[in-house]
C-alpha cells in the first residue's frame, strides 16, 4: 500500500510538472552558493513557457547522459519561436560553450529537460553520502534487509 | 535493545516531521511576497564595434560597450526565508535576425546579511555585450534593466524585474581602433 501510493504520487508529479524526473539532488558545486550538493531541486518543464534571462534551466547535452543545472546568459529568440541561448554556472568563471558538445556554441529548446522551479535544502545529503562512500550504501542495504527480515509485525 | 531501537526510531521520526513542518511553514510565510523594488539605473558611454567573435563562430558580430551607474536598496527584500539574491543587469532588445534579444551584461551575488545598498557609478560591464548578428548599431531601443532572482531557505524560486529602466541608444556609426 505505500509503496503504491508513493508510485502514485511519483508519477503524478511527473504528470503536473511535465518533467520526467520531476525531483533531483544536486550533485555538483556550480551552482553555490545558490545551490550546495545534496540540495534537492523541484522541477517543470512546460514546453510552451519561454526561456528567459535568469532562469535556472536543466539540459543534457547531446551525446552524454548527465543533466546540468545551470543559468541562462544569453537568449536570441526569432518570430517562429526558435531560440538560441548560452548558459553558465554561477560558481564558474566561464560560460558553457565549453561543455557543449564540439561545434555546438548554443543550446536549443530541445537540450531543456527542465527549469528548476523550487527549492529545499539538505534534502538530497543520502543520495550524495551513498554516491561518494559506496561501503555506507552497502552498509545501509544490509541493515534493510536485516530489519525487514527480523522484524516482526 | 528492542524499547532502545524503538524510541530512537520514533524520536527520528518526530525530528524529521517537526523539521518537515517547520520548513514548510518557512516557505509559507513568504510565499505571497513580490519582491519589487526601485531601481535607478543610468548609461555613460555608449558606442558599438563591429568584429569577428572568436568565442563565437569568427563572423563579424556587433560589439557593444557602455558602462553604467547603478543605485537601489534592496534590503526591505531580505527576510528570513531568502538566502541570496542572484541579481543581473539584462540588456533587451530587438534586432533584424532577432525579435527577442537579451544578454546579460553584469551580475553580481549579494547573500542575506551582505550591503544590501547598491551604489556603482562608471562601472564597467562583467561581460561581453555580443549581439548574434549586427543588431545593435543604431538600435534606438535598448532596454537596460536590472532583474534578480530570489534564492530562498526552501521555497520558489522567483525571477523578479527592478522597478526602473534605462533606455540605451546605440551610434549610427561604428567606432574604430582599439577600445
Amino acid at each position: 500500500m505505500i509503496v503504491s501510493s508513493a508510485l502514485m504520487i511519483w508519477k503524478g508529479l511527473m504528470v503536473v510538472t511535465g518533467s520526467e524526473s520531476p525531483i533531483v539532488v544536486v550533485l555538483s558545486g556550480s551552482m553555490e552558493p545558490a545551490f550546495y550538493r545534496g540540495d534537492l531541486l523541484l522541477l517543470t518543464n512546460h514546453k510552451e513557457e519561454p526561456i528567459r534571462v535568469g532562469e535556472i534551466v536543466v539540459f543534457k547535452i547531446e551525446g552524454r547522459d548527465i543533466p546540468i543545472v545551470h543559468r541562462v546568459l544569453k537568449v536570441h529568440e526569432k518570430e517562429d519561436g526558435s531560440v538560441k541561448f548560452l548558459t553558465k554556472g554561477d560558481n564558474n568563471a566561464v560560460d558553457d560553450r565549453g561543455l557543449y558538445a564540439r561545434g555546438q556554441l548554443w543550446l536549443e529548446k530541445k537540450d531543456v529537460v527542465g527549469r528548476a522551479k523550487g527549492f529545499l535544502p539538505y534534502a538530497g545529503i543520502v543520495t550524495i553520502l551513498m554516491n561518494d562512500y559506496p561501503k555506507f550504501k552497502y552498509a545501509m542495504l544490509a541493515f534493510l534487509g536485516i530489519f525487514v527480515l527480523t522484524h516482526r509485525e | 535493545m528492542n524499547s532502545f531501537t524503538s524510541r530512537l526510531n520514533s524520536l527520528f521520526a518526530f525530528t524529521l516531521s517537526v523539521m518537515a513542518a517547520l520548513t514548510f511553514g518557512c516557505f509559507l510565510s513568504t510565499v505571497l511576497n513580490d519582491h519589487l523594488r526601485p531601481v535607478q539605473l543610468s548609461v555613460g558611454k555608449v558606442s558599438v564595434k563591429n568584429v569577428p567573435d572568436y568565442s563565437a563562430d569568427r563572423d563579424r558580430s556587433d560589439l557593444g560597450f557602455i558602462t553604467f551607474d547603478l543605485f537601489t536598496d534592496l534590503s526591505p527584500l531580505y527576510n528570513w526565508n531568502v538566502k541570496m539574491l542572484f541579481l543581473y543587469l539584462t540588456a533587451e532588445y530587438k534586432t533584424k535576425d532577432h525579435d527577442l534579444n537579451q544578454v546579460v551584461l553584469w551580475d553580481k551575488i549579494v547573500k542575506r546579511g551582505e550591503n544590501t545598498i547598491l551604489d556603482f557609478r562608471k562601472t564597467n560591464t562583467k561581460y561581453y555585450f555580443w549581439d548574434y548578428g549586427n543588431g545593435l548599431k543604431g538600435n534606438e531601443n535598448v532596454t537596460l534593466s536590472l532583474r534578480w532572482n530570489v534564492i530562498p531557505n526552501a521555497g520558489t524560486l522567483p525571477n523578479v524585474k527592478g522597478l526602473g529602466s534605462q533606455v540605451i541608444r546605440f551610434p549610427d556609426q561604428y567606432t574604430a581602433g582599439r577600445f
